[in-house]
């Protein structure tokens, strides 16, 4: 039991202390009947080599992304992370450090979160952000939940570009709620979002680019928003997108969420993330999670603290903003890290990078007779295949190439979407991995 | 003030102040990202490629980014020195109660990195992710064991999360029996703010239960509030307090008998995991802290994981997804519509904090069974040591019990000295400790709650008393300056809250001199 540190010796030394002849005497609160009457069906402990061998056996039951040619994205996409990132966020001030309740000696976590912050919302192009959020989805449910606080208006509309398991993870979130209208999904366009927006409107929500892979007009719908007195809430999956692409805050957004994976943060099959969410100046009382804000010390110097608490739970209890008491630390931190490394200079260039891998990808699908939706699109595209696209991807992942996501697994019985396909190209796709992807799907399709 | 080529000055602005700021050599200041990057400055090397707008909808960005960069050795230092900045459970004692900060394995995180696990993505094909269903598999019957349960929802991504999976179970359940006229919401005086602010969240009122003279809650008094309209009791166990709620098998029949169900806070798990099972409390809901009880790192505020087990009468409400086997292998359900039970439908997008999943189950293979009973009864035997060894000059509240994890005292003993809770907390970093818990449960005035935890060695927890001993003495004797003052030993001293709270400043902006040398 490498872990624990006390000897035979100490324990009975320690018992002696407390004047109890056995631990069990410690636990005499605890009913008898339900005091270590069992035996797990568990394994006992065992010798580090023995723990590796078996979750190395269970990491190798899984195809790695970075194993062949590789195009699924869909909210969540695999960039290329600097060494330096990891290592740094491996270091034992960072990794194990706790949340900054003592500012005084946790400085370096919280110069970061301000940085993060600062980082956030000029990205977004946005007033203020906060310290993270669990991940782009829950934080489109706390944005949702406060854009109503705000407006004390109920309706909310989610546009058919949000990511399908967002729009579920809101509806949840929002379970039980009156006012909430998902617009039917569609991958040609935004639908008619406008139209529905009316003065009892809270908010309306939409993805660019959205889950289709659309870049969208966010100038006219804040502006339709605004009219109603409405905010518009942008949801932003691929943040890489941004070194392109004009803020959201720029085309008059009121708050962006966004999912932050794409920056210093690795796969790992959906977690743990980080959730971006910013906003303009005035709604800064009504945000849910944590804040860090600078002031100084006794001797004047500048220094960092977790600050406006009055709207979280701890101060506030049942009238807090939000049940959050955490956020995503580390992943800001390995998000701040990477965004510090590329600069200006670097997103710009990792964004462009990104396009063009992506055009060159609609290219020759499209020299292949391949159906490609989009007319605009940043990295993602969605594709019409012939025939039905679930058991294309199978065949394509028998061979070593994960060809993307099919639309049906995240919208089960849509009618219509049997046949689409989403890919995504990043700066690790290469021009071998399209080939590779289009000569299998031409010999699945013909 | 000298400037770098944006104009942002290159030495900390503002209110930093030149005197005394300077570097000394292990006590590195580090001015800000924004005062020594550079919008030229890049660490990693990458292509300029031109794209051309056709395909952009007339979107390509025009407001500036604003997004200063570092070089590679820039970065290493800003970064390292920040951390240095830190206290950490590597560097020290963190006798923080009701958070528990245990040691990290670096195995976990080695094992987490594996591209196996890293490197997956959520929505590739289900065939291509079996070691991966594989871990969450192991991962719940673990935890299922553990608790005597009869299913786990793994996506919860935090422990408030995790309240909120838990509650909305519950509720779904009632609806589904028609009984959503139960609007009301137990929850102990002493509990987490995250539970009355759960319960909220999902529209209940919340009811107040006071604990009693010995610290905990009374049967009789859950009694006497549970009407017909009482949806569930969000209760604690171990509490706040650090003690077992002993009637806890009376409180939870109660519960059930008035047709409410039992949501139990399991952020005290690791003072019994393996030792008792919280199924057979009768308990419906409860989520688990991976970060706490199967030491996940904390990474300076998150990221955690909450995953919530939940009894046969809740198991149909699980949120999706969840797993299914089937002769082929396992099957991830990702569709409420997929379901013969009632899910209540999803919290997160994807399948929650699968690297968390890794490193907690690479730390329950490493402890085994035998393993995690011991370190509960570790992590108990400490906590009663540091009370034993405290008790005769700090003042204990509920005296003349064993307590479990962690051993709660209020300031009464600093009556008189002209020192506060706040001040001695202060003074335990010039000591090189980590404050413990300060001014939490609410039931106890002043209350300092002091968890050492499993992972603490008998001659860390002597290092600790010697020094609690030392400032109590020492405050008792009339030096309240000493502790009214600190901290002087930390890299800064005590903070202005109340600034910053007043006149917030959220992000960085250039000074005004600095524009105008800009101009």
């Amino acid at each position: 039991m490498r872990y624990l540190p006390h000897s035979a010796a100490d324990r009975q030394h320690m018992l002696a202390a407390i004047g109890a002849s056995s631990i069990d005497d410690l636990f005499a609160a605890v009913p008898k009947s339900v005091l270590g009457t069992f035996s797990p069906d568990l394994p006992d402990h065992q010798p580090e080599f023995a723990v590796e061998a078996h979750m190395r056996g269970l990491a190798k039951a899984n195809h790695a992304a970075g194993d062949g040619p590789f195009f699924v994205g869909a909210g969540a996409y695999r960039h290329h992370v600097p060494a330096t990132v990891d290592h740094l966020i491996q270091r034992s001030e960072w990794l194990t450090a706790y949340t900054p309740y003592q500012p005084e000696i946790s400085q370096g976590t919280l110069q970061m979160l301000f940085e993060f912050q600062t980082q956030v919302a000029n990205l977004t192009g946005m007033d203020v952000a906060n310290a993270s959020m669990y991940d782009g989805s829950t934080a489109t449910a706390e944005a949702v939940l406060m854009a109503r606080r705000i407006t004390k208006k109920n309706k909310v509309f989610l546009s058919g570009g949000l990511h399908p398991q967002y729009r579920d993870t809101v509806v949840t979130y929002l379970s039980g709620e009156e006012g909430l209208e998902c617009l039917s999904p569609s991958p040609e366009g935004q639908g008619d979002i406008v139209d529905h927006i009316d003065d009892d409107t809270a908010a309306i929500v939409i993805q660019t680019p959205d889950f289709y892979g659309h870049l969208r007009n966010v100038s006219a719908l804040a502006e339709a928003a605004h009219e109603k007195g409405a905010l518009l809430i942008v949801v932003v999956t691929e943040i890489v997108s941004l070194g392109l692409l004009e803020a959201p805050g720029a085309l008059g957004a009121d708050i962006v969420v966004a999912e932050g994976q794409s920056l210093g943060n690795p796969l790992t099959f959906g977690g743990p993330y980080v959730g971006l969410l910013a906003c303009r100046e005035k709604f800064v009382r009504q945000m849910p999670g944590r804040l860090c804000g600078e002031t100084i010390d006794a001797d004047g110097k500048r220094g960092f603290v977790l600050t406006l608490s009055t709207r979280e739970q701890h101060i506030r209890r049942e009238k807090a903003t939000s049940n959050i008491c955490t956020n995503s630390g580390l992943c800001a931190l390995a998000f701040t890290i990477h965004l510090s490394l590329l600069g200006e200079r670097g997103l710009t260039r990792l964004a462009k990078l990104n396009h063009s891998r992506a055009i060159a990808l609609a290219d020759m699908l499209e020299a292949e007779g391949v159906e490609v939706l989009n007319k605009t699109f940043f990295n993602e595209m969605t594709v019409r295949l012939p025939v039905p696209a679930v058991p294309v991807v199978e065949a394509l992942a028998a061979k070593g190439i994960l060809a993307g996501l099919p639309v049906s697994r995240l919208e089960p019985g849509k009618p219509g979407v049997e046949n689409l396909l989403i890919l995504a190209a990043t700066e690790l796709t290469t021009d071998a991995d399209i080939s590779a992807l289009v000569d299998a799907l031409k010999g699945e399709i013909a | 003030m000298s400037m770098n080529t944006q104009g942002r000055p290159t030495t900390p602005g503002g209110t930093g102040g030149a005197a005394n700021s300077g570097p000394a050599a292990l006590l590195p200041t580090e001015p800000l990202l924004f005062e020594i990057g550079d919008r030229d400055h890049s660490g990693v090397d990458l292509p300029d490629v031109e794209v051309p707008d056709d395909r952009l909808g007339g979107l390509r960005r025009k407001s500036e980014l604003d997004l200063p960069g570092l070089t590679e050795p820039e970065a290493m230092r800003h970064y390292v020195r920040l951390s240095r900045r830190n206290y950490s459970i590597d560097s020290g004692m963190y006798p923080l109660g009701s958070c528990t900060m245990k040691h990290n394995p670096r195995l976990n995180e080695k094992i987490a990195r594996l591209p196996g696990f890293a490197d997956i993505h959520p929505l590739q094909p289900v065939s291509t992710v079996q070691g991966a269903l594989g871990v969450m598999e192991q991962l719940s019957h673990w935890l299922m064991e553990l608790t005597n349960t009869a299913a786990v929802a793994l996506s919860p991504k935090a422990g408030a999360h995790g309240e909120l999976c838990g509650m909305m179970a519950i509720k779904a359940a009632h609806e589904a029996k028609g009984q959503g006229h139960r609007k009301i919401v137990l929850v102990p005086e002493s509990a987490h703010g995250t539970n009355p602010a759960t319960a909220a969240f999902l529209g209940y009122a919340v009811k107040s239960i006071d604990a009693n003279a010995h610290g905990t809650v009374d049967v009789e008094a859950v009694k006497a509030a549970l009407t017909d309209d009482v949806a569930a009791i969000m209760l604690t166990n171990p509490n706040t307090c650090g003690l077992f709620e002993s009637q806890i098998i009376e409180i939870a029949a109660a519960v059930h008998d008035a047709g409410a169900y039992f949501y139990c806070d399991g952020a005290n798990f690791n003072a019994i995991m393996g030792v008792v099972r919280p199924g057979d409390l009768g308990i419906d809901a409860m989520h688990i802290n991976l970060h706490k009880t199967f030491s996940t790192p904390h990474g300076g505020g998150g990221p955690g994981a909450g995953p919530v087990v939940l009894s046969e009468a809740l198991a149909p409400f699980a949120p999706v997804p969840f797993l299914r086997r089937d002769g082929q292998g396992i099957e991830l359900v990702e569709h409420v519509e997929h379901v013969e039970a009632e899910a209540f439908g999803r919290l997160t997008a994807f399948h929650g904090q699968m690297g968390m999943y890794v490193r907690a189950l690479t730390y329950m293979l490493s402890h085994g069974a035998d393993g995690l009973a011991q370190a509960a009864r570790d992590a108990v035997l400490n906590a009663n040591y540091l009370k034993a060894r405290l008790e005769d000059l700090f003042s204990a509240p509920f005296n003349g019990q064993p307590v479990m994890h962690e051993a709660l005292f209020d300031d009464e003993f600093l009556k008189g000295t002209g020192v506060s809770t706040l001040d001695f907390a202060k003074a335990m970093i010039d000591e090189g400790f980590h404050p413990m818990t300060m001014y939490f449960p609410l039931v106890v005035h002043g209350a300092m709650l002091i968890e050492p935890t499993e992972s603490e060695s008998l001659q860390t927890l002597d290092a600790f008393v010697a020094t609690m001993r030392e400032l109590a003495e020492d405050a008792r004797s009339g030096n309240a300056e000493r502790f009214t003052s600190a901290p002087v030993r930390a890299p800064l001293r005590r903070l202005d809250e109340t600034r910053a709270a007043r006149q917030p400043r959220l992000k960085w902006t250039a000074p005004d001199d600095a524009l105008q040398a800009a101009q």
